[in-house]
């Protein structure tokens, strides 16, 4: 492997987001060897907790405050080098810190921390696909596809549909990065009519006004039924928890993965597939 | 809250409404339908356009600098529509909006009350407001809404459900039916039948209106005129073939001159029908000159302050930049699943939650509004002002759970944000949590208690996955050699 050809290997911060340290312990690891495939040595910020989203959109400032304050002194802590990258593997999270940090704790003495902790904020599939980007010399084909990028002999592509989450669409703009990711790790990306139009999560709008949740949900899960492609992915495990509980009760066959386990498998695949 | 005020958000609660509405299935189709080919037509008009992202910023920075300076633009454009012959008056309230109209139409009719005289109305969300036509029938005038829309709707008894569509939750066949009983005889459901029955209907209240009133789009300081866009005629005839025309306006609606004029109506009729320009664009600068043929022979303006005023200095005062284009509505997806009238306000929609809190601040029902919202950010990608109308709705949502939120939920938050904002109280939530929905998968569901109920209901708990792995890899991904730790652990 020749050093000048291959983007060197960085060193980043790594935050899970809650939900998924809480929900899906498997695909934290899954997004960490996908980061690391990518020449990324991902740090997890153990002491991180919580972006503070859930009380800043129920209207709790200072309670969000607190407890963004816990994990934005855990971020800071975590390097020296206040150029590393802080990588989010969730899209409304990562739009939480990058977006609303600042005004969060604006007139705090942690202002100047949190907008710099905002500036380097990174979700998981943007830093993904700017690593694409870097690497997308048809030159260097062979490195490509030892960092699980571009095409393998032999490999079966798998059709998945995208789950566009609106924090990834409206605040991050993460649409074409998921998209271009998951293309480049051999899937064959669809879009659902009204991809676009929010799932009806919405954090705790979902058990405020469970009704309207659910009947968003309902003609979101209608329109990804009518794709023919039983695999959503998206960038956002909330709505994928969200669209996931429904369907279940539903007894719809749609299976709701994060990007990052989508990832991790098709390299896997792709290993294998070499070997043989 | 008191009690009663507690008693009145529970009867009103936007959930219940809304829980009616998603019953509605009909409603719910035509809702559905409407705003999806409004906001179709939009993409399509925005598009024939290579700098409507330019237009968009001019807009935006028009009319925050034309609130900005309000009451100059005000004072100005009220000179020179007074030398051009018109009237202005001043309304600090819907009573004093409501009182200037009445005694306008009073004199018409010649100071026996309002007794028969005929009001041909033109589509007007600021009368709405003001709730003028109950008031004008109570005084024994007879008011006919003449926009197809409005028109329907009055016919149904009904407030309007959307910004510019006021019945597009109804369907043909409601609208024959409204018809018919209306004519006496029976109107089809087939769209041209409907259309030349509201035409013949209307074009008789034209000719025999006392009065005709009109809403304001935009007042153009500089030259002291009014103007009302619409696709029908009928603002024209309100505003041409009655002897009086009376137009009431939000006094936020005001531009500079024309040609902030021109940015504005090349957004607002592509943002709203994705039209270049609306059919009808009524420049209207004082009544009827000597010597001209036609036009009305008194102008009066009503400019209505209903609380804008009060959200001028504000952080929310970016929702006066409205221009009432309904494509927030279109876009919104909770508006789609159950339309205008769960707001039970003038305004729905995102634009609607924003707005009816700021205009009724001492509503408790009107705060509730904010929540109506999956902060999902439509509304604010698509205002031709940029409005930030899901951060908006997020800071009304803090305003009102400082001053009115139920002590629980108080509570619930500050316990939730003590434990999370220290390692252990993260830890053992994460293994009560983890240790809940173990027992959710083995007894199928947890207690319906609260929230976790109304998760419940209709929604299966989600699954916990391969728990042990992570706690592992994540202590192992801190430092150096961190590759090597990973490889091993996995293998």
């Amino acid at each position: 492997m020749r050093s000048d050809i291959v983007p060197r290997v960085s060193e980043a911060l790594f935050f899970a987001g809650c939900l998924m340290e809480l929900m899906q312990p498997d695909t934290c690891e899954a997004a960490v060897q996908v980061l690391r495939r990518a020449g990324v040595r991902p740090k997890a910020v153990n002491r991180a907790v919580c972006c503070g989203q859930p009380a800043y959109n129920s209207g709790f400032v200072d309670d969000a405050r607190r407890v963004a304050a816990h994990t934005l002194k855990a971020v800071s802590k975590a390097t020296k080098d206040p150029s590393e990258p802080f990588i989010v593997a969730s899209g409304s999270c990562a739009a939480m810190i990058s977006r609303h940090w600042p005004e969060l704790f604006e007139g705090t003495r942690r202002a100047e921390e949190a907008k710099g902790v905002a500036a380097r904020t990174v979700e998981l599939t943007v830093l993904l696909a700017s690593r694409l980007e870097k690497t997308a010399d048809p030159a260097h084909v062979d490195d490509r596809a030892a960092n699980g990028e571009g095409e393998t002999k032999g490999e079966r592509r798998e059709s998945v549909v995208v789950l566009d989450s609106c924090h990834g669409l409206r605040e991050i703009h993460s649409g074409e990065a998921i998209r271009k990711v998951l293309n480049s790790a051999g899937c064959d990306v669809l879009t659902a009519p009204g991809s676009e139009r929010c799932c009806g999560f919405g954090g705790l709008f979902s058990v405020k006004m469970p009704d309207v949740s659910v009947a968003m949900a309902d003609e979101k899960l209608d329109l990804l039924s009518s794709m023919d492609c039983e695999t959503v992915v998206g960038c956002d495990l909330s709505c994928l928890i969200h669209l996931g509980g429904r369907a279940q009760r539903r007894g719809l066959k749609l299976e709701f993965k994060h990007a990052a386990s989508v990832l991790a498998d098709r390299t896997e695949i792709r290993r294998t597939s070499r070997r043989q | 809250m008191t009690k009663e005020a507690a008693a009145y958000v529970e009867r009103t609660s936007f959930d219940v409404r809304a829980r009616e509405a998603l019953d509605d299935k009909r409603l719910r189709e035509a809702v559905a339908y409407n705003t999806g080919v409004l906001g179709e037509k939009r993409k399509t008009a925005i598009a024939e356009i290579s700098n409507f992202e330019q237009l968009r910023n001019a807009a935006a920075s028009i009319r925050e600098s034309s609130i900005s300076r309000l009451g100059a633009l005000l004072d100005l454009w009220s000179q020179n529509l007074t030398r051009a012959g018109g009237r202005v008056h001043w309304a600090r309230n819907a009573e004093e909006a409501v009182a200037a109209v009445r005694s306008i139409v009073d004199r018409k009719a010649g100071g026996n009350g309002t007794h028969g005289t005929i009001v041909a109305k033109g589509k007007s969300m600021a009368s709405e407001e003001i709730h003028l036509n109950e008031a004008l029938d109570e005084a024994g005038a007879e008011v006919v809404e003449t926009d197809l829309g409005e028109f329907i709707i009055q016919l149904a008894k009904e407030p309007p459900s959307h910004i510019i569509a006021p019945a597009l939750h109804k369907d043909r066949f409601e609208v024959a039916d409204l018809f018919t009983t209306d004519g006496g005889k029976a109107v089809s459901a087939e769209i041209p039948e409907e259309a030349s029955y509201a035409r013949e209907r209307l074009r008789k209240v034209f000719l025999d209106a006392g009065v005709g009133i009109t809403g304001v789009n935009f007042a153009v300081a500089e030259t002291g005129s009014i103007c009302l866009v619409e696709n029908e005629g009928n603002g024209r005839m309100c505003s041409s073939l009655p002897s009086v025309h009376v137009a009431i306006m939000g006094m936020e609606r005001i531009v500079g001159d024309l040609e902030e004029l021109d940015v504005m109506l090349n957004l607002l009729a592509r943002s709203a029908t994705g039209q270049a320009l609306t059919v009808y664009t009524n420049l209207i600068t004082g009544p009827r000159r000597s010597g001209e043929a036609d036009g009305p022979e008194e102008l009066h303006v009503v400019v209505l302050d209903g609380g804008r005023r009060a959200a001028l200095d504000n952080e929310f005062s970016s929702a006066l930049n409205c221009i009432r284009c309904g494509a927030c509505l279109n876009v919104c997806p909770v508006y789609r699943q159950v339309g205008g009238h769960v707001y039970n306000s003038v305004y729905s929609g995102p634009i609607g939650a924003v707005l009816t809190p700021i205009l009724r601040p001492d509503d408790p029902a009107a705060a509730e509004l904010p929540e109506a919202s999956s902060l999902c950010g439509a509304c604010t990608e698509v205002c031709p002002v940029q409005i930030p109308l899901h951060d908006l709705l997020a800071r009304l949502r803090a305003k009102h759970s400082v001053k009115s939120a139920s002590r629980t939920r108080r509570w619930g938050f500050k316990l939730w944000s003590l434990a999370w904002s220290r390692r252990w109280g993260w830890k053992i939530s994460l293994v009560f949590t983890r240790l809940a929905l173990r027992c959710a998968e083995r007894f199928g569901a947890l207690p319906a208690l609260g929230w976790l109920g109304n998760w419940q209901k209709e929604r299966d708990l989600p699954r916990i996955t391969n728990q042990q792995q992570w706690g592992k890899a994540r202590g192992k991904t801190r430092g150096e050699g961190t590759t090597k730790a990973m490889e091993a652990s996995r293998s």
